[in-house]
């Protein structure tokens, strides 16, 4: 029996149990990059308005967050460049795979029953990470040919598809990695997620620094998710980066494999130790229960919102210095749209819509932790006790609700914090910036008034409220390339909220969407109460 | 009120599926009542119904003199449950779900509590992650045994626990049953239900099929009779509820009917009896009848199985 028996077997059957979401998984971001050139072809035909173009995106500091640094204006790095965010997806979506099929699978306790059969020790980590990285090179590869097919040149394409291939594989790597620390899929979820964050963040920072001019630049180069943009498609292509990627994957995936050597079956790195014999004697409410399931979770994510939120505050504060050191021709486009204090404004104010969205995938996520306590059998012995289905979901509802306000709350104290003392201005900019993050509450409100409401009326599809989410926030970052009817943007949430800082106040929108959520969640209340439980 | 529990005429569907077609239950106060059927039969079911966490799409259903729907949270107070298949929190610790569930119910013995931690022999203090099922399983039992609640409904109880615990389980039942309360026990353990149980409920496809003592239900099947006999017997073939007749020489064996049990005998004194051997149903042969799903020649098969 050699280390890869029955991967071929477990490979199949991961295909098996995938075969709806991998291929859409593939699909998805196959899309954005031939709808870019598709909409690059009709907005800006000529070399002269793509150069524009160019000029007026390359000091956008929002842009080169979001979607990595620009190079140059042809076509092919317009498109990959803009297609910079597609990275981060492939990345999370290769991740979560690895991690469904590897600790998901022991946790749930099915990993023991395949492991009594003919498969070798690794058996189960080899084909996860092989059906994950698989997926990756077919997306890369269809993207690339799909490139080619559009007139693209042949070299920029390989090289924007292998590079995207490469980072659907590290990240696979890297949920292998991430399996192997802790018991329970839910955490080493997290921790990967905090891993992506990290990269997305380090490219970010490296790549504004970079073009600043700062000794920030090699930052970058710590971020997986900035190595697509590093081969330079269509760029003078560098593809020794790609080589960078395959040590990554192979140092990882060994470690990977060490790790899951060490341990024993359903243990982790962290070993779980000895709890209280007795309840603490404030444990005796749902709110209670629910508190001391998402406190985990929410301290985790408030201690990311007061990061991300300093670093964001810290670099935005250098934005203003980039003035200074740039050319007088990009300085003369700068004053064009603005000035300075415009320029920090509308990275905020695209940093403050990113954080609205991140936060509603954490309100969706603690929404459907009740569907999880269904589904999983644990809200039968509680629902047989004398409480009521209102204050069990109560309990969780609260935290969905509050969780994500905290957390803007941090987040926009850390950015108003770090950027008032940067510039001097404390008083000013506290307020300023606490203002600009509380405006995402209400549509965050709304994705988890979405959440519940599925959870109450059709809870065989609470998920689905991630797939609106996402479909929303896609809509509204490539909306405008795309020439989407405005009507088809207005439908997301975020699309009608203020833009702050610096944008203009306005009560109305926020009002209305928190009057949406409350409908969303009298209805789900009402569903709640009607339907039977456990629905399988 | 001397009925605990009364479920008539019970029908649930999920979608084209019917999983109770029309049940009857009756658990009397201070009684434990056993319920049974096969896998899928619609315990769990008529047990979530009971709870008010499904709705019954026909029928009535009585608990505590109260509607387990309408009434739910004020009911609960009043009963305790322990499920099938006993899922927790994997972070809290055994010792944590205990108190939680005692206070979201409304209290907890904490002598009790202590006590059958003891004799359970489990570890509070292990997260519930790391529990195995049978300890999990006792982590719900001591939640539940240690309450006050003047009902027990309990969905397989022991299914996880070894024989030593097993035999804590059913002291602990018989406690409960002297203190007055009422236990709905739904089991596959056949020799639990013979140990405790006043009453059983069988039931099929979602549809009672018997009820009554065990002494009444073993009414309803066969005899196996073994005699020696002083000369050959004619008019046992022809007699109508003697089955597998077999005969070698003086010795006959045979299976019979409660109803023609009597007649049967008369006819082997008629010829002498030099020795008898007379097994009365095993619960096991009760079974095979019901949960046979080809129903019919449920008799050889039970024989078969012997």
């Amino acid at each position: 029996m050699n280390a890869l028996t029955g991967a071929g077997k477990l490979i199949r059957l991961a295909l098996r149990r995938d075969r709806v979401l991998l291929p859409l998984w593939v699909f998805l971001p196959w899309l954005f990059p031939l709808a870019f050139v598709a909409a690059f072809n009709s907005g800006y035909p000529t070399a002269q308005a793509r150069q524009e173009y160019a000029e007026t995106s390359i000091h956008n500091t929002a842009f080169t967050v979001t979607y990595g640094a620009l190079h140059g204006s042809s076509l092919g790095e317009l498109v990959t460049w803009r297609a910079g965010f597609i990275p981060l997806m492939v990345g999370l979506i290769s991740m979560l795979t690895v991690i469904r099929h590897t600790r998901a699978e022991e946790e749930a306790g099915r990993r023991e029953l395949i492991g009594a059969t003919v498969v070798s020790r690794h058996a189960g980590l080899a084909a996860a990470l092989i059906t994950a990285s698989g997926a990756s090179l077919v997306l890369g590869m269809l993207t690339a040919l799909g490139l080619i097919s559009q007139g693209l040149p042949a070299a920029g394409s390989l090289a924007f598809g292998f590079g995207l291939a490469g980072t659907g594989c590290v990240f696979a790597a890297i949920g292998a990695v991430v399996a192997q620390l802790t018991t329970s899929a839910g955490s080493a979820r997290g921790i990967g997620i905090v891993v992506l964050g990290a990269a997305f963040l380090l490219r970010g920072i490296g790549d504004v620094s970079g073009k600043a001019d700062g000794g920030l630049g090699w930052v970058s180069w710590l971020s997986p998710i900035g190595w697509v943009g590093q081969v330079r498609p269509f760029g003078g292509e560098r593809w020794w980066v790609l080589g960078l990627a395959a040590c990554a994957v192979a140092v990882l995936t060994a470690w990977a494999i060490v790790l899951s050597g060490r341990r024993d079956l359903g243990g982790g790195m962290f070993h779980d130790r000895l709890g209280p014999a007795a309840a603490a004697s404030g444990l005796r409410t749902p709110l209670a229960l629910a508190w001391r399931l998402h406190r985990g979770s929410l301290a985790g994510r408030v201690a990311g919102f007061a990061l991300v939120g300093f670093v964001l505050g810290s670099i935005a504060e250098s934005l203003g210095n980039v003035m200074n050191n740039s050319t007088p021709a990009a300085r003369d486009i700068l004053a064009r749209i603005g000035g300075p204090g415009t320029v920090v404004d509308q990275f905020l104010v695209g940093m403050m819509a990113m954080l609205g969205v991140v936060s509603a995938g954490l309100a969706i996520q603690a929404v459907l932790r009740l569907r999880a306590e269904e589904s999983g059998g644990r809200v039968e012995p509680v629902l047989a006790t004398a409480v009521d289905r209102l204050r069990w979901s109560g309990g969780h509802l609260a935290f969905a609700l509050l969780g994500p306000a905290l957390g803007l709350v941090v987040f926009g104290s850390a950015v108003g914090l770090a950027y008032g003392m940067n510039t001097g201005d404390l008083g000013g900019q506290l307020p300023r910036m606490l203002g600009a993050a509380l405006v995402q509450l209400p549509a965050v409100w709304v994705f988890a008034g979405l959440a519940f409401a599925l959870f109450g009326l059709l809870p065989r599809f609470s998920a689905g409220a991630f797939a609106v989410l996402l479909v929303s926030t896609l809509f509204g970052w490539v909306g405008a390339e795309l020439e989407l009817s405005q009507w088809v943007i207005d439908l997301s949430a975020f699309a009608h909220l203020p833009q702050l800082p610096g944008g203009e106040v306005r009560v109305l929108p926020l009002v209305v969407l928190t009057a949406m959520a409350t409908v969303l969640i009298v209805l789900g209340l009402a569903g709640l109460r009607r339907r039977d439980m456990p629905v399988g | 009120m001397s009925d605990a529990i009364t479920v008539a005429g019970l029908v649930k569907t999920f979608g084209s599926s019917r999983a109770l077609d029309g049940l009857n239950l009756v658990v009397r106060t201070g009684e434990v009542h056993g319920f049974l059927g096969p896998n899928g039969a619609g315990k769990s079911t008529t047990i979530r119904v009971l709870l008010g966490m499904m709705r019954a799409d026909a029928g009535t259903a009585r608990l505590l003199g109260g509607d387990p729907w309408a009434d739910a949270t004020a009911l609960h107070r009043r009963l305790a449950y322990v499920p099938g298949d006993v899922t927790l929190w994997p972070n809290l610790s055994g010792g944590e779900v205990i108190d939680l569930l005692g206070r979201l119910r409304g209290g907890l013995d904490q002598k009790r509590r202590a006590d059958l931690l003891e004799r359970f022999d489990l570890d509070p203090r292990k997260k519930s992650r790391t529990y195995s099922k049978g300890n999990r399983q006792k982590v719900a039992l001591v939640a539940a045994l240690a309450s006050d609640a003047e009902l027990l409904i309990l969905d397989e109880p022991t299914s996880g626990l070894d024989p030593l615990m097993e035999e804590v389980f059913r002291e602990a039942v018989q406690e409960e049953k002297h203190r007055g309360r009422t236990v709905l026990l739904s089991s596959h353990i056949l020799s639990e239900v013979e140990a405790l149980c006043d009453r059983l409920t069988i039931i099929r496809d979602g549809l009672t099929v018997e009820n009554g003592t065990l002494a009444d239900l073993r009414h309803l099947t066969r005899t196996t009779i073994q005699a020696e006999l002083s000369g050959p017997v004619d008019g046992l073939a022809g007699l109508p509820g003697v089955h597998d007749l077999r005969t070698e020489g003086g010795r006959v064996r045979f299976a019979v009917d409660a109803a023609a049990l009597d007649t049967a005998l008369q006819q082997l004194t008629a010829v002498g009896v030099r020795s008898l051997v007379s097994q009365p149903p095993t619960l096991e042969e009760l079974f095979m009848r019901h949960y046979d799903r080809t129903g019919a020649s449920t008799g050889r098969h039970a024989e078969a199985r012997r």
